[in-house]
């Protein structure tokens, strides 16, 4: 179907019913049980997880494919949100312009970068890509202020007036498409559980299919394949007279329109940007989503990005006085005791308790959360097989 | 088409909690089932949102935040001593929560970070149910987090945010303010500065690179400059920046003979250590001894520049050495809690809590827009800023402005400043279309209260 062999179909069809259902499988706790604390089923966060889900989509195609691993890629995703608010600004508020115009802004501005970076490869490749995004953070920060909005960023105000809208004096214009707000939900209650349904999401959620489907059909066309071989071995590559520079850079030029792509969803789920989009911690964050997903594999990025998120949102929204609600049953010695072991890992915690997930699935899973899935997998298959009465099972007298 | 930012919480609990009833809902429907307004509290119970930086560079004033949030919500519940609740010139608080309701609250963290505050206000209000927003420690997160309240319909009290622009060019009819500004720095300043080193000084500026540096160089140069100084030059310095040395060199080769440094937290520090390093303090130029000048002060900024900080003078919003009741009541009631005396961001954030609980209280309703109108023009004394006026037309707080200046004989870690004047608030009262605030454009908007 749509191109894919049936492996690749049935992944595709896995992750659509998985992101069409989320508003279900990310809120599994009741509302007014202790642990709806984990429910992750709100819109602005199922909207984060598919943004950078994209975003780690499109830094697959670079790192996961040739290698190049890009520690600026934030860079890309700036320059698209500010495409996107500048398109609201001015143009309309309809959010299809704002993110076409971040896609190609950022993709222009991939193509500026890629083309000086990609005269270096492995570590000096990084550097340069790492310069040019705190080039860019620096100069969105201060020096671009007119443009950029300095540290205060940009949102779109009561003075702003789109070409193409008829917003009442004083009103602030909100995004949309053709009318449909980003913001609105639909509530689903059933017994104690309730769940939203966000167009804003929806529209995201499609949007990251979309990609994913192009993602696929570039690591499967004979374009992935090259830049496979740019990642096996580059220098054979060149021997053969072949100039492996356009197929880098392409993928360069792609990677940086899926982070223009994400840059522009952003904008269009929530009208402002600041210039901390692109400062180097949150090039490295992209990084990591890829890596503790699984580098190179289909879904994997995807997964980390969820991964990344969830603890960011979750994690650090639990202190000690939940805590202490938690563990409120237990006698006050012990309580306290309990809550004193996980205080560190909570609150502001949550780096410490996503740096040691990362070092656990770097030494134990090289192949990130999806060789975790794979193991298991493996183990419930062969289980299976043992199920099975088989002739060599009783040995032979 | 109406939006419909939904209170999770109170819809479910309002709803009746029956087995498959799917509603749709439209701003009508909305209006009509919950009082028409985003995260109306039902049953016993109202969710305040405290949004501080746990983590990053403002992480240590954070902390002082999160800290004096939770002793304010002690307070409302009728916890501890009552702190400032009895000096309070407003009655209406009794201890048993915000109109009978019992406080609760959510934390998130800021990072610092537009967008990581955003995210974070954002689940506090989608998915805990928050009625109120408050916190911060920049005014980049300030400016970013009240207009997210607005959009959602929600009131943002501001915690330490001092830039013009938070209730100047990005002022909105959800979002106040208890901190005061560059502005009234720079107001303050001037008189002080020019009573203690002259009127025919010449000053340098070196100004963080960011907006908030913009405001507050604006702000003292215009104030001193109608004192009748003159400004030598002012130099923009990077916000990353550790070393000064390369800033503070060119300073020598011009004939100014006073050196403002218009940096805040880490910045400061550096800056000010590096000066002073440079033998600038013992400099005569002009025939006049040389002198350095910081806006703002802060407690943690005078520790960590250690005995660089003596005799300088800078402004500050509040200092536990207040000798007036409430700021005495306070400080005992953060000290016996913590064992040290509470910060200014600490003091501004414990106040905004008490003074949005009374607001609501007096408008007898959590409706955000009632609230607003209760804080417009309110006038209050208590707080330990003395009388206090919260103006309607910009959301911003006039009260008296502290000019102090770092002790030279500190007598613990926290005894760093001494005040040298209050300065009285007409002296720092502008009008609200003031240039520095945005000029006429500036404007609050209308109210949202989200249904």
């Amino acid at each position: 179907m749509f191109g894919l062999n049936s492996k690749d179909t049935s992944l595709l069809l896995v992750v659509a019913v998985l992101t069409l259902l989320a508003p279900f499988i990310l809120n599994p706790f009741p509302e007014n049980s202790d642990l709806a604390q984990f429910n992750a089923g709100y819109p602005d966060l199922m909207q984060r997880f598919v943004i950078f889900g994209i975003f780690a989509i499109g830094f697959n195609i670079l790192f996961g494919l040739t290698g190049y691993l890009s520690f600026g890629h934030a860079a890309f995703l700036g320059v698209g949100s500010y495409a996107a608010i500048w398109m609201m600004k001015l143009l309309t508020l309809n959010v299809i312009p704002a993110i076409f115009m971040g896609i190609v802004v950022a993709g222009l501005f991939a193509l500026v970068v890629g083309f000086v970076s990609l005269r270096r490869s492995g570590i000096y490749f990084s550097i340069l890509t790492l310069a040019f995004a705190q080039m860019s953070y620096a100069l969105a920060y201060s020096v671009l202020t007119p443009i950029t909005g300095g540290e205060t960023g940009l949102q779109i105000k009561p003075i702003d007036r789109p070409l193409l809208s008829n917003l009442e004096p004083g009103e602030i214009g909100r995004a949309n498409l053709f009318g449909i707000e980003m913001g609105n939900s639909y509530l689903l209650n059933v017994g104690g559980w309730q769940f939203t349904f966000n167009a804003g999401y929806y529209i995201a959620a499609v949007v990251m299919l979309i990609a994913f489907y192009i993602s696929i059909r570039i690591f499967r066309s004979p374009f992935g394949m090259m830049l496979r071989a740019v990642k096996s071995n580059q220098n054979r590559l060149n021997y053969t007279g072949l100039n492996s520079k356009p197929y880098t850079l392409a993928a360069f030029v792609i990677s940086g329109m899926y982070a223009g792509l994400a840059g522009g969803l952003m904008v269009a789920m929530d009208t402002q940007v600041g210039p901390e989009r692109m400062f180097w911690t949150a090039s490295g964050e992209v990084v990591l989503m890829a890596i503790l997903g699984g580098v190179g594999t289909l879904i994997g990025p995807v997964l980390g990005a969820g991964m990344i998120k969830y603890m960011e949102n979750i994690l650090s929204k639990i202190n000690d006085a939940i805590l202490h609600q938690w563990f409120a049953f237990m006698p006050d010695g012990l309580e306290n005791f309990k809550v004193a072991i996980i205080h560190p890992f909570i609150g502001k915690g949550w780096h410490l308790t996503l740096g040691i997930v990362f070092m656990l699935v770097v030494i134990f899973l090289p192949g990130g959360l999806v060789e975790g899935g794979q193991r298991i997998g493996r183990l419930f298959r062969r289980k299976k097989r043992k199920d099975k009465p088989s002739p060599d099972a009783t040995p032979a007298e | 088409m109406s939006k419909s930012d939904l209170s999770r919480r109170g819809v479910l609990k309002a709803g009746a909690a029956g087995l498959a009833t799917p509603t749709i809902f439209t701003g009508a429907a909305w209006a009509a089932s919950h009082a028409g307004f985003t995260n109306a509290p039902e049953g016993d119970t109202v969710t305040l949102g405290f949004n501080v930086p746990q983590t990053g560079p403002y992480a240590d004033e954070g902390a002082d935040e999160l800290r004096a949030y939770e002793l304010a919500v002690e307070h409302l519940n009728g916890g501890g001593d009552g702190g400032m609740i009895p000096t309070f010139s407003s009655k209406t608080l009794e201890g048993n929560g915000i109109l009978g309701k019992k406080v609760e609250y959510v934390t998130g963290d800021t990072q610092t970070k537009s967008d990581a505050a955003r995210a974070s206000a954002k689940s506090m209000i989608e998915k805990d149910g928050a009625i109120m927003i408050t916190g911060g420690s920049s005014s980049g997160v300030a400016v970013a987090v009240q207009a997210l309240c607005q959009e959602a319909g929600v009131i943002f009290m501001a915690g330490l945010t001092h830039s013009n622009d938070t209730t100047g060019k990005d002022r909105k009819a959800n979002g106040f303010r208890h901190f005061f500004n560059s502005y009234m720095s720079g107001a303050a300043l001037a008189p002080v500065l020019s009573n203690a080193y002259g009127a025919d000084r010449k000053a340098y500026h070196l100004t963080a690179d960011y907006n908030w540096g913009y405001t507050t160089e604006e702000a003292v140069k215009q104030a001193t400059e109608a004192m009748g100084w003159e400004t030598v030059n002012a130099v923009k310095t990077p916000l990353t920046q550790t070393d000064f040395s390369s800033y503070i060199a060119p300073v020598l080769q011009t004939d100014a003979d006073v050196l403002v440094l218009n940096h805040y937290g880490g910045n400061m520090v550096n800056s000010l250590t590096n000066a002073v390093q440079f033998g600038l303090r013992d400099k005569l130029v002009n025939g006049k001894q040389f002198e350095i000048v910081v806006p703002l002060y802060s407690r943690l900024m005078a520790r960590g520049a250690g005995a660089n900080v003596k005799g300088i003078f800078g402004s500050t919003n509040w200092h536990w050495s207040l000798p007036d009741a409430g700021s005495q009541a306070f400080t005992r009631s953060f000290g016996t809690k913590y064992g040290f005396p509470p910060s200014q961001a600490a003091h501004t954030c414990y106040v905004q809590t008490l003074l949005y609980a009374d607001a609501v209280n007096r408008a007898g309703s959590f409706n955000p827009c009632a609230v607003a109108e209760a804080l417009e023009d309110f006038e209050f004394d208590g707080l330990g800023n003395g009388p206090t006026l919260y103006r309607g037309a910009d959301h911003q707080c006039f009260k008296d402005v502290l000019v102090v200046k770092g002790k030279e004989n500190p007598t613990s870690e926290f005894d760093l400043l001494e005040i040298v004047e209050v300065t009285p608030v007409a002296q720092v009262t502008y009008p609200p279309d003031h240039p520095q605030m945005g000029g006429a454009e500036a404007s609050l908007g209308s109210c949202n209260p989200g249904a």
